[in-house]
């Protein structure tokens, strides 16, 4: 295989050039060119009417075995509440050492959590996690490091307390891993 | 750096089983599923995992019976049962069979991040544990009996072959040899070593004494016991008993002394009620308990309950290469302890201390070096600092006989029995050093 690009996928309504503000940073984070394209799926499909929530996995499966064949990585980004069967939420999720994951910036506003709305913070939130499910699909695996944007975040302040940049550490194992892979 | 942790994950669910590997695989644990509970069981024979996830509701065997064979197969093992309709009653019957916690899914992202926090904590700390008592049970080795003679070495290799039975040990040996030094390293060493070694001084007790000593009393039994007491039988339940002076027992506690060694049940003195404990029996004697039996002052089926391993502790005149060994070790001792520089004994006082028969045995040996540094100068050890001086020059009560069979049998314990080192040493030619060993019986220690 040959690693070329990543792709980042938007499924439903992004506020105008938030995607362009996220593209640059996981450019300069993974060192590969990264294209941004809309993807159409009808949601509906993975709405679970009990939890009032979509469902994660299957959306993961969804973008996994549809929309990752002509590409290295791919990243299916939502605007809705993700879950996983075991979990109440999710940010975000993606195979490890895989080709696809997923990202919702649903949950990632200020607004949902009854603060005001700050686009720049927003926007940062969006840019960590996207940095983050694609490092789990270069096979990185949550880091200890407080600052290092592969520590895992359960809550929306987790991911503010930490950097948009990889640590050392998992910098290292990323070429290790994207040397392996190509 | 710290071990992966390893999941087992069983659920029927395949979502609930790909969401949870998939979770936990970012986390960095080595991450495994089984679909049903014998497929988990299974896999739990051939592999170990340090924490099992498992839903309750599964078709076959259900997540509630799992946990019971697992915590049958391994009673440490770390389960966390999961359920889609928690009730208390499950809740209860989880934790009463042995559950780590009980969740209710689906659980918040913390949640299951500090739940499987907290189990790799409780993880870490039975493997500390574990790592604690082997370091424990390292340091309580038979360091304390100090003795590179032949003799000794016999007795390290019965205390490490009987430390690991149940059988009991009739410890013998002259007085001050060390013979609860020698019971102390087999509790040490066997799987008791974690409960208590309850001593009892046989010799310095009344037999009515003795014998509320070692059942216990319960209150009212009679005048002054005001209080229920536990015994010492009672008290070394898991661990071990060292008795003392066992020749010194009164036939009536030794008919006693025998029933509870042969049924590990006793009744408090005052009491009714039966009472159980499971301990094993160390006993020591300076005295010759088989001419004892022989002569009707020891019970004969007693002497062979005790009996079952007998550990002779030679005395300190028949290994005369250990003192320099044990003054080392004292002065060593008596130095840190008295906050002195560790100080050298002068070569003539050393060379007396040899020569010397030591009556009282380690124990007094103990004590010449204690006082030696508490009335010494403080810079070394002097032959005058030694009260044997004074002894040697008491007269000598002994027949000449006597005095030649002692001396020759301490040069031949110096020379390691070389006849013709010894035989030069004692300035006799060797067929005669041959004969006065047949004439006086000597035989070389094993």
């Amino acid at each position: 295989m040959n690693l070329e690009n990543v792709t980042l996928i938007s499924f439903g309504y992004f506020e105008k050039g938030l995607l362009d503000k996220v593209v640059k940073d996981v450019e300069h984070e993974f060192l590969l060119p990264v294209k941004t394209r809309e993807g159409h799926l009808d949601l509906s499909h993975f709405f679970d009417p009990s939890r009032r929530q979509y469902d994660g996995y299957r959306l993961l499966k969804e973008i996994d075995l549809y929309f990752s064949n002509d590409t290295d990585k791919t990243l299916g980004l939502f605007n809705v509440d993700l879950f996983i069967p075991i979990l109440t939420y999710i940010f975000g999720q993606a195979y490890l050492n895989g080709r696809a994951g997923i990202a919702s910036i649903y949950r990632l506003r200020n607004e949902r959590y009854g603060i005001f709305k700050d686009e720049k913070l927003l926007v940062n939130r969006f840019r960590k996690e996207v940095i983050h499910e694609l490092g789990h699909t270069f096979g990185l695996i949550h880091c200890y490091n407080p600052t290092c944007v592969m520590r895992s975040s359960t809550y929306v302040e987790d991911i503010d307390q930490k950097d948009q940049h990889l640590c050392l550490k998992c910098r290292e194992q990323l070429s290790i891993q994207t040397t392996i892979q190509t | 750096m710290a071990r992966k942790i390893s999941i087992l994950i069983v659920d029927d669910e395949e979502s609930v089983r790909d969401s949870l590997y998939n979770w936990f695989i970012e986390d960095g644990y080595h991450v495994e599923c089984a679909e049903n509970a014998k497929k988990a069981l299974t896999i739990l024979q051939s592999d170990s995992y340090d924490i099992i996830l498992a839903d309750i509701k599964m078709p076959g065997m259900d997540g509630l019976e799992m946990l019971k064979r697992i915590k049958s197969l391994k009673s440490d093992a770390i389960v966390i049962i999961m359920t889609a309709f928690a009730t208390v009653d499950t809740a209860v019957q989880a934790l009463k069979d042995g559950a780590f916690d009980y969740v209710t899914k689906p659980f918040d992202p913390d949640d299951l991040s500090h739940l499987i926090r907290n189990a790799s904590k409780q993880i870490s700390l039975i493997e500390e544990n574990e790592i604690l008592k082997d370091k424990v049970s390292s340091l309580e080795n038979v360091e304390d009996i100090i003795g590179h003679s032949e003799a000794m070495q016999e007795v390290f290799r019965q205390i490490e072959s009987v430390a690991q039975s149940t059988a009991s040990v009739i410890i013998t040996g002259e007085s001050g040899t060390g013979k609860e030094l020698v019971a102390k390293a087999i509790h040490s060493n066997s799987p008791r070593k974690f409960f208590p070694m309850v001593s009892v001084h046989c010799g310095a007790l009344t037999e009515s004494l003795l014998e509320s000593e070692l059942f216990g009393h319960e209150k009212g039994a009679f005048t002054g016991a005001i209080y229920n007491r536990k015994g010492r039988f009672e008290m070394a339940d898991s661990g071990t008993i060292f008795l003392d002076e066992i020749a010194t027992i009164s036939p009536k506690m030794q008919v006693e002394l025998l029933r509870v060694l042969e049924t590990k049940c006793f009744v408090r003195v005052g009491g009714n009620k039966e009472i159980s404990s499971d301990f094993r029996v160390l006993c020591a004697t300076n005295r010759d308990l088989k001419s004892m039996v022989e002569k009707g002052l020891f019970r004969e089926d007693l002497y062979y309950r005790l009996n079952v391993v007998n550990i002779h502790v030679p005395p300190l005149r028949n290994r005369v290469e250990d003192i320099p060994l044990l003054i080392e070790y004292f002065i060593k001792k008596y130095c840190l302890s008295m906050n002195r520089p560790v100080m050298p004994i002068e070569p003539a006082a050393q060379q007396r201390m040899e020569q010397y028969s030591f009556p009282g045995n380690i124990r007094e040996l103990e004590n010449m070096i204690e006082r030696a540094i508490v009335v010494g100068n403080g810079k070394k050890i002097q032959l005058r600092d030694l009260p044997l001086i004074k002894e040697k020059s008491n007269p000598s009560f002994e027949s000449l006989d006597d005095l030649g069979k002692k001396h020759i049998l301490q040069i031949l314990n110096k020379y390691s029995w070389n006849i013709t080192v010894s035989a030069k040493a004692l300035k006799l030619d060797r067929v005669t050093l041959y004969n006065k060993i047949k004439k006086y019986g000597l035989t070389q220690p094993k």
